[in-house]
């Protein structure tokens, strides 16, 4: 089978043109540099397969980001029988730039030019023939959104010739010096020597290590400024060339992308912009009160509206109308995850009592569909979220923000492109991590992949929900969708606080600069937006059938099997050994409010705690598991929540509330059970993802970061949360530490010599 | 008139003269089009002035006022 490799710039619509050869369905985004890492498909439209490998998006074949690098080596390493080169049409000129480095590779190249029906709407007309004549390489006019021009591509592609000899467009005298560069690398038997040579002369880092090479720079380069010539002479080509080539229409200067970016990224109203439009999306999405209707109603005294209990209305309609409505209006996100719940619910009921032999009832019922659902009831909630999110990455927003942030980043020594992990962190840390090869920066990257589990994904949300939407049924205080909003910001403070201290601590550097381009705006695209949902949900259902399913089922008989592997029934789960465990446990999250000082049941928390290490969904599902075994034993002991609601319901929300009054926890304890989880160690998958990603060495402080931060962070909600005072001592602290590391990078201060001096000490005895 | 591109008012349009500095950062400047001889157009400063969005050979660059102070124009 053939292999060709997909090469372009970021944003070219190369992965595009990937899921439309291969009918995968990869995600897409409006941010340079999406793709990167390589991914391989098989074309199957032709008489015979071919193989295709997307290569991340690169500007050029120079040796400073990861991807680039990746790209290089592909190409030069693993011999594909073509190169593919993608280019913009819309923006032919800097995407041709690659194109003239790909030429000077020993490999057959053609080039697919897309976005053709842009740039015709613009008046601007393209040769394509002229083009070809002029790079001597097939140019075929694709639309990869479409899918349009894909067959003549691939037809065109399978009949390159086998080989083919690299060529430069580098002209006169840099073409005289190339000589020499060119030779040296034929006398080394390397392939595609014109390619290295040129490289060399870029004085490229990598070519430069060979070995003599360096002495054949420096005859070839005689002291001239080769790589500014160099990179000059690729553009003056292509600029002549485009001359006979493209023929540019008139058109006014204020283009629509430029109407949209006055606004948002306007100089004073961009970051307020910013801060409305997130809000609205937790509103939308989380909020028990659209619009704010229900407490509206209730300004100047009103009796506000009615609660669905007051309506007598019959069980079956109150049930049906409760999805929607209860004393006010809920948001679509909430609406959603009400009407899987109310289904769950049902299923739950009918199989539990289909099941006449205790404990196969309990185990099937409690143990696996009361973990299971407990998690997959957030899946609408957490799809909705991200459809938001994926809207404001498709319309080219989020690499504004990025623009708009980079101040403030720079502040904490980041760049405006570490936004972009940060909020796919919201998502899952998973992708997150890989993204961060798009940060040239080690120190830069591996600072963002500690604090990116601080950006809450969609596994932790139902922490969040759950345990929010227990404190208003519990305690009957503030709105869900604000506890879940301010449990997101401490996420991005913490994130922030952390980040500020790794760059002035362990992880001390320059600031990594920030040159990035801004993609055009344009309507997100439905197909896009639903293939992109459809890969989470089906990775989240995926993940809720095999690794939540096996802990839900070990979790159950862990709680009903005592020491002496007896089968023990709900009401003596204290003696059972995951009891035994979590108690044993249970005093370390003392100081964070969900320890000792529980009653009963407390060891619950730390079980989930642990849990959560390897699926942050286990955290709910232990709670759904294990709260239905809590609930069946006597009201008396619960304080007073209603047994049925929470045996007929096996959500989140009741499960948590059923928890909070069979422990007594407080407030602060169980925000701080939240931040906890929110900011230590991440599930397995993330882990594994951070170590490949963290340059060697790094991932072990990296865990140990993760358990010093949520340890610390939580303390701090806890105690703040239950003893204002106290928050006059963390304010003592910090400062003393922020003074202790200011004092310390003025020179003023060396702990390192007190160190040293005690290490002599050591030795001289 | 030549001006550092660091320098720019809103609208200022210029032909780049050369550009400065070492390694990494100039290396990425030529790669993202910024060549002696390539025309651009200042378009617009981020919030608190910086970064700066300029276009360039057909499409929108974003950089730094650090990086931009890189890159010598002639005023247009």
């Amino acid at each position: 089978m053939k292999t060709f490799a997909l090469a372009g710039n970021p944003n070219c619509g190369k992965t595009t043109l990937f899921n439309a050869l291969t009918g995968a369905t990869a995600h897409v985004g409006n941010w340079p540099g999406v793709t990167v890492d390589r991914r391989e498909g098989v074309y199957k439209g032709g008489g015979k397969n071919i193989a295709i490998v997307d290569l991340p998006g690169i500007y050029s074949l120079s040796p400073y980001t990861p991807e680039e690098v990746i790209s290089r080596n592909y190409i030069l390493d693993e011999h594909p029988d073509g190169i593919i080169n993608i280019v913009d049409a819309t923006n032919l000129e800097r995407n041709l730039y690659l194109t003239t480095q790909l030429l000077e590779m020993d490999v057959p190249v053609i080039v697919a030019l897309n976005m053709m029906d842009e740039v015709s709407k613009s008046g601007d007309k393209i040769d394509a023939a002229a083009l070809e004549k002029e790079l001597g390489v097939p140019v075929v006019e694709v639309c990869a959104l479409k899918g349009g021009g894909i067959k003549q591509l691939m037809d065109k592609a399978a009949a390159l010739p086998p080989a083919r000899k690299g060529a430069t467009v580098l002209r006169g005298l840099l073409n005289k010096r190339l000589e020499a560069a060119c030779a040296f690398y034929e006398s080394e038997a390397v392939l595609s020597p014109l390619f290295h040579a040129v490289k060399l002369l870029e004085s490229d880092e990598l070519e430069l290590s060979r070995r003599g090479a360096a002495e054949v720079f420096k005859n070839a380069a005689d002291g001239a400024d080769l790589e500014a010539e160099i990179a000059d002479g690729r553009y003056k080509y292509i600029c002549e060339k485009l001359s006979v080539a493209k023929v540019k229409a008139d058109r006014d200067v204020m283009t629509k992308s430029d109407k949209r970016d006055k606004l948002l990224t306007h100089r004073v109203w961009a970051i307020p912009v910013f801060i409305v439009i997130l809000f609205a999306i937790f509103h939308v999405t989380f909020s028990e009160d659209f619009l704010y209707m229900g407490a509206w109603s209730r300004i100047g005294g009103g009796e506000g509206l009615p609660a669905v209990d007051s309506l007598n209305l019959s069980d079956g309609l109150a049930t049906f109308v409760g999805i929607f409505y209860d004393g006010a209006l809920f948001s679509p996100g909430v609406i959603l995850f009400n009407a899987f719940d109310t289904v769950f619910g049902l299923i739950t009921d009918a199989v539990g009592g289909a099941i006449s032999v205790e404990w196969l009832s309990g185990l099937v019922a409690d143990g696996i569909l009361g973990g299971i659902f407990a998690v997959l009831g957030f899946l609408p909630q957490i799809l909705f979220l991200f459809l938001w999110f994926s809207i404001l990455e498709d319309t080219g927003y989020m690499a504004r923000i990025a623009f708009v942030l980079d101040r403030v980043f720079r502040r904490f020594g980041l760049s405006g492109r570490a936004f972009m992990p940060m909020i796919m962190g919201f998502g899952c840390s998973v992708p997150a991590a890989v993204n961060t090869r798009t940060l040239a920066d080690e120190k830069e990257r591996t600072a963002t992949i500690r604090v990116i589990p601080f950006f809450s994904c969609g596994a932790k949300l139902p922490i969040l929900v759950a345990i929010s939407g227990a404190i208003v049924t519990s305690f009957g205080v503030a709105n869900a969708d604000l506890i879940t909003y301010g449990m997101y910001i401490l996420g991005i403070c913490s994130a922030i606080v952390c980040v500020l201290l790794m760059r002035n601590t362990t992880l001390k550097g320059e600031t990594p600069p920030f040159i990035m381009e801004l993609p055009a705006y344009h309507w997100p695209r439905f197909r896009n937006l639903m293939l992109h949902l459809w890969d989470k949900a089906k990775h989240f259902v995926k993940k809720a059938f095999t690794v939540i399913f096996a802990s839900t089922v070990v979790i159950w008989l862990f709680s009903h099997l005592n020491w002496r592997w007896n089968y023990i029934p709900d009401e003596k789960m204290n003696e059972s050994i995951i009891a035994s465990v979590g108690m044993l446990v249970q005093p370390v999250f003392t100081p964070l409010g969900f320890g000792s000082q529980l009653g009963e049941f407390g060891w619950v928390f730390a079980v989930a705690a642990i849990t959560g290490l390897i699926a942050k969904e286990n955290v709910v599902a232990t709670f759904g598991t294990l709260a239905a075994c809590i609930a069946s034993i006597s009201s008396s002991q619960l304080g007073g929540v209603d047994i049925s609601q929470i045996l007929g319901d096996e959500e989140g929300v009741t499960a948590a509330a059923a928890m909070i009054a069979a422990t007594g926890i407080t407030i602060p304890g169980l925000i701080a059970f939240i931040a906890f989880n929110m900011t230590t160690i991440p599930c397995f998958a993330a882990c594994a993802t951070a170590k490949a990603e963290l340059p060697k060495g790094k991932f072990r402080w990296t865990l140990l970061f993760w358990i010093a931060a949520s340890y610390i962070i939580s303390s701090a909600v806890y105690t703040i949360g239950s003893w204002w005072w106290t928050l006059a001592i963390w304010i003592a602290v910090a400062a003393a530490i922020t003074v202790f590391i200011v004092l310390r990078n003025l020179g003023k201060f060396d702990i390192t010599s007190i160190f040293r001096r005690k290490k002599k000490d050591g030795k001289d005895k | 008139m030549q001006k550092l591109l660091c320098d720019f008012a809103i609208g200022e349009s210029g032909v780049i003269k050369c550009v400065t500095g070492e390694g990494k950062i100039r290396r990425r400047l030529f790669d993202m089009g910024l060549t002696p001889g390539a025309q651009l157009t200042m378009k617009k400063k981020a919030p608190f002035g910086d970064p700066i969005e300029i276009t360039v050979r057909g499409y929108e660059l974003t950089l730094r006022k650090a990086e931009a102070a890189y890159v010598e124009v002639e005023l247009l």
